[in-house]
């Protein structure tokens, strides 16, 4: 750790980063490398607009009564937070990032199938991401991020318009990003690269890119149906006409409960390559892991029925999706239990993306268990749209999907940038990522479990220490969110540069040079070994 | 151009007027809850002719096959767990 | 078929590229799929829930303005099949004839459908808010929104697969679209416009037929 500025290096002057200064050659790249970069400025922007919108929250949470945001402007922050986390942070964060930079040098690829078209769907996020800039400057949308009718078709005075419009076009981007994935891994495999020889990160993305297809479309049609209904007086889900607003929750949920496996899929593909890298051990159960995927895709969509318990659903529509939804629970299971087995006399070093990963895995289980707890019809009755429900997503979306988010950029910096950063500091963001998660989202569980309803800013005073504690929490872990972003441009300029495999694993993305070339491999290799083909030469370290 | 392939096309295009004519005329038959099984059935066997033929599945790989009966799948998905929820309700 | 195709990065083999393509193209028609399947299950929860409402409404709609527009686009489709064995056989003038000819099917079936929507208007049939409304009830406003966005999605499409058809033919006819290297392009719209047949297939018995 010297404090000078070290220079250039000769693998870097060749390396896709340097393959055009001009901004230009950034914005107008086919390059998967470069688009990847892209996407990781556009949702870390957004991340931080959510999270500015959280901590408008977590505020006016602080006293019981409503004294900080009006009623409607404490309706139009959520709603913000959940639409901009949902649709511009969560779904694109991992698959967008790390799944487009990833996946070519993982597979032996040049470049994804259609390089033109995931441009494309860059530009289409940013403009759907534009439109909900204009949502938040206009005013805001207050109906929560579900739109739930008739309030969002009839009765909502917010720009109920705009926004569905936003969402409609950024899942365009998701459906290109779907597709380009898809097609990629079918057709673009290097020799040798048989589907048993795929890193798991590919697996997973395969089972997200599966999912992005086939259910965005139908979130598409159901918000252009609240859109028509609002423009023009076409009213499909107007109760007065015979309208059934069930049919709205049925679509919505059938794309948004699979939504959440898009969230979080991603995010146990990651977890699955650090867990091997950390224990220097092949991956126990190679296929259950891989196929879990698949299942956990598969059956994330026969359950959606289970957010609508008690919404005049038919009681026998909802034991069969109280089971399924049980059995959804069994491939996470799975995942969860391998990664385990693989752990056990591997020789762990305490790296920070390993750190990442354990936290991962106690956040994931937590808020899976609860997901079971809710998933029972009796119980979901007592706790239904009470904080509860929010602790348990939360657990699964910020507590994984952003762990995971922050493990795969700690673990992979160095092949992006070439750069290594400070692992002490890393270590430290993990820890506090965790403590200040579990601070911010346990009180829920209580909060919820006691009665306390989401969506309400105005509380029984005997809830206000648990809400005090979770605010105090959220202060702590914005800190930790920040906290990356000095370490990590502190390493652009001043890290060691990284030899092409710092942390000696395997993976045909760690044989290019850190950072890659434009062209990712000179010559397109030929695959003779699995995955997790430990233990691994260690020449490659310096 | 083939001879055979353009024969082949046009007699496609002719079963398919028998079946646009089928399923007009039995919308007029009393087939009450079977009118929507009969119609979607010939629907679905228009969809299907114009699948294999005229959008040359037959020709292609089994995966590209797969992709394109992937979404119809999807839909029973949808329609089925649906229907489970509008058919029981209110039955309680 | 696609023999003499050049070459792409990030591709190495014609094969290769041949099945993205194709794979691509049938996943992006399974979008659609979806897409109008969310407004399918729209008509199958209300034809459970309303039944003799619906049968009723479904009565109003011109059958044989639906029926002719079918015919339309099983001939449209018939012509855009063999334009693409035209241009695979490497005929540049028959290929751009057909593909004008379709595109003139699909005018001729939105001319139709708007003569259809005008006389709905005039009867005060459509759901518009600002067009006099003159429904027997409310289950048939529902229905009529139903038709409309249906109708008016799938127009919507067809638009785009006639501007994609004018100017496939106008590059065919140019010499600007070489043929027949070059005739998986007009394959791949060929299979779009058969898509946005498919749909209306099952539209039509959808909204039209409902007894």
């Amino acid at each position: 750790m010297t404090e000078r500025h070290i220079p250039e290096t000769d693998v870097e002057k060749v390396s896709y980063l340097r393959a055009g200064h001009s901004l230009r050659s950034w914005l107008l790249t086919t390059d998967h490398k470069r688009i990847a970069i892209l996407y990781l400025y556009a949702v870390t922007f957004f991340f931080f607009i959510g999270g500015a919108a959280a901590a408008l929250v977590r505020i006016e949470l602080l006293t019981p009564g409503g004294d900080f945001l009006t009623n409607e402007g404490y309706n139009r922050t959520f709603t913000l937070h959940g639409v901009i986390m949902v649709w511009f942070f969560l779904i694109p964060s991992i698959p967008n990032t790390f799944g487009n930079f990833l996946i070519p040098l993982m597979i032996g690829a040049r470049d994804l199938a259609f390089p033109r078209l995931n441009l494309l769907s860059w530009y289409i996020y940013l403009l759907g991401g534009t439109l909900t800039l204009y949502v938040l400057v206009a005013g805001g949308v207050d109906t929560g991020w579900t739109f739930y009718t008739p309030l969002s078709s009839m009765f909502a005075n917010g720009n109920v318009v705009a926004a569905t419009v936003a969402i409609f076009i950024a899942g365009f981007s998701s459906i290109l990003t779907g597709l380009n994935f898809i097609v990629t891994i079918h057709t673009l495999r290097a020799p040798g690269m048989t589907w048993g020889r795929l890193p798991l990160f590919v697996w997973s993305h395969y089972a997200t890119s599966l999912i992005l297809v086939l259910a965005t479309p139908i979130l598409a049609i159901t918000l252009a149906l609240i859109a028509a209904e609002r423009l023009f007086g076409i009213g499909i889900f107007d109760p007065s006409l015979g309208g059934d607003p069930l049919l709205y929750q049925h679509l919505f949920w059938f794309y948004s409960h699979p939504a959440v496996y898009i969230m979080v899929l991603p995010a146990l593909g990651v977890v699955s390559e650090l867990v091997a890298a950390a224990a220097r051990k092949p991956v126990f159960g190679y296929w259950f892991v891989a196929f879990s995927s698949i299942a956990i895709a598969i059956i994330g969509f026969l359950v959606w029925g289970h957010h609508m318990f008690v919404s005049g659903q038919s009681m026998y529509a909802s034991a069969v999706f109280s089971f399924l939804s049980l059995a959804v629970a069994v491939p996470s299971g799975i995942k969860v239990y391998n990664w385990t087995a693989t752990l056990y006399k591997g020789h762990i070093s305490l790296d920070p993306p390993f750190l990442f990963a354990m936290s991962f895995i106690g956040l994931f289980v937590f808020g899976g268990l609860t997901g079971l707890i809710l998933a029972m019809l009796a119980i979901d009755v007592h706790v239904h749209d009470t904080y509860f429900v929010v602790a348990h997503f939360h657990y699964i979306m910020v507590g994984g999907t952003v762990s995971a988010f922050f493990g795969a950029l700690h673990f992979w910096w160095p092949k992006i940038t070439g750069r290594e950063y400070i692992m002490v500091w890393g270590r430290l963001t993990a820890i506090f990522i965790f403590l200040g998660f579990n601070l911010t989202f346990f009180p829920q569980y209580l909060l919820g479990y006691l009665g306390m309803p989401r969506r309400y800013h105005i509380y029984d005073p005997s809830f206000q220490v648990l809400h005090v504690m979770s605010s105090l929490g959220a202060s702590l872990l914005g800190v930790a969110y920040v906290l990356p972003f000095t370490y990590l441009f502190y390493s652009l300029r001043y890290g060691k540069p990284s030899p092409p495999n710092p942390w000696g694993v395997t993976g045909l993305e760690w044989t290019t040079p850190s950072p890659p070339p434009k062209q990712n491999f000179d010559q397109i290799p030929v695959v003779t070994t699995g995955p997790y083909d430990y233990p691994v030469e260690m020449e490659d370290r310096r | 151009m083939a001879r055979a392939q353009i024969l082949q096309a046009i007699l496609i295009w002719v079963l398919l007027l028998i079946l646009l004519s089928l399923t007009v005329g039995a919308s007029f038959l009393p087939l009450g809850r079977m009118n929507p099984v009969v119609s979607m059935g010939i629907a679905l066997i228009k969809a299907s002719l114009i699948f294999w033929f005229y959008m040359q599945l037959k020709k292609e790989r089994g995966l590209v096959r797969l992709a394109a009966l992937g979404a119809g799948a999807w839909l029973l998905i949808l329609f089925l767990l649906v229907s489970s929820d509008v058919v029981t309700r209110g039955s309680f | 078929m696609t023999q003499g195709s050049p070459v792409h990065e990030p591709y190495t083999e014609a094969s290769q590229q041949h099945e993205a393509n194709m794979l691509g193209m049938f996943i992006f028609l399974g979008t659609e799929i979806m897409l109008f399947g969310g407004l399918f299950a729209a008509i199958m929860v209300y034809r459970i829930e309303h039944r003799e409402q619906l049968i009723e409404a479904s009565k109003r709609l011109y059958l044989w303005i639906g029926t002719a527009n079918t015919v339309i686009l099983l001939t449209s489709s018939l012509l855009v099949a063999l334009a693409v064995q035209a241009s695979r056989a490497g005929s540049r003038r028959v290929g751009a004839t057909l593909l004008v000819a379709s595109a003139c099917m699909g005018v001729g079936f939105l001319g139709l459908k708007g003569i259809e929507y005008a006389k709905e208007w005039q009867e005060g049939l459509l759901p518009l808010t600002g067009v006099r409304h003159a429904f027997s009830g409310p289950v048939q406003e529902l229905f009529m929104g139903l038709y409309l966005a249906a109708t008016g999605l799938h127009a919507v499409h067809l638009t785009i697969g006639i501007a994609l058809m004018v100017g496939l033919s106008w590059r065919v006819g140019r010499g600007s679209l070489r043929l027949p290297q070059k005739a998986l392009t007009v394959e791949l719209c060929g299979l779009y416009w058969h898509l946005v047949d498919i749909i209306w297939i099952f539209l039509f018995p959808a909204l039209y037929l409902v007894r």
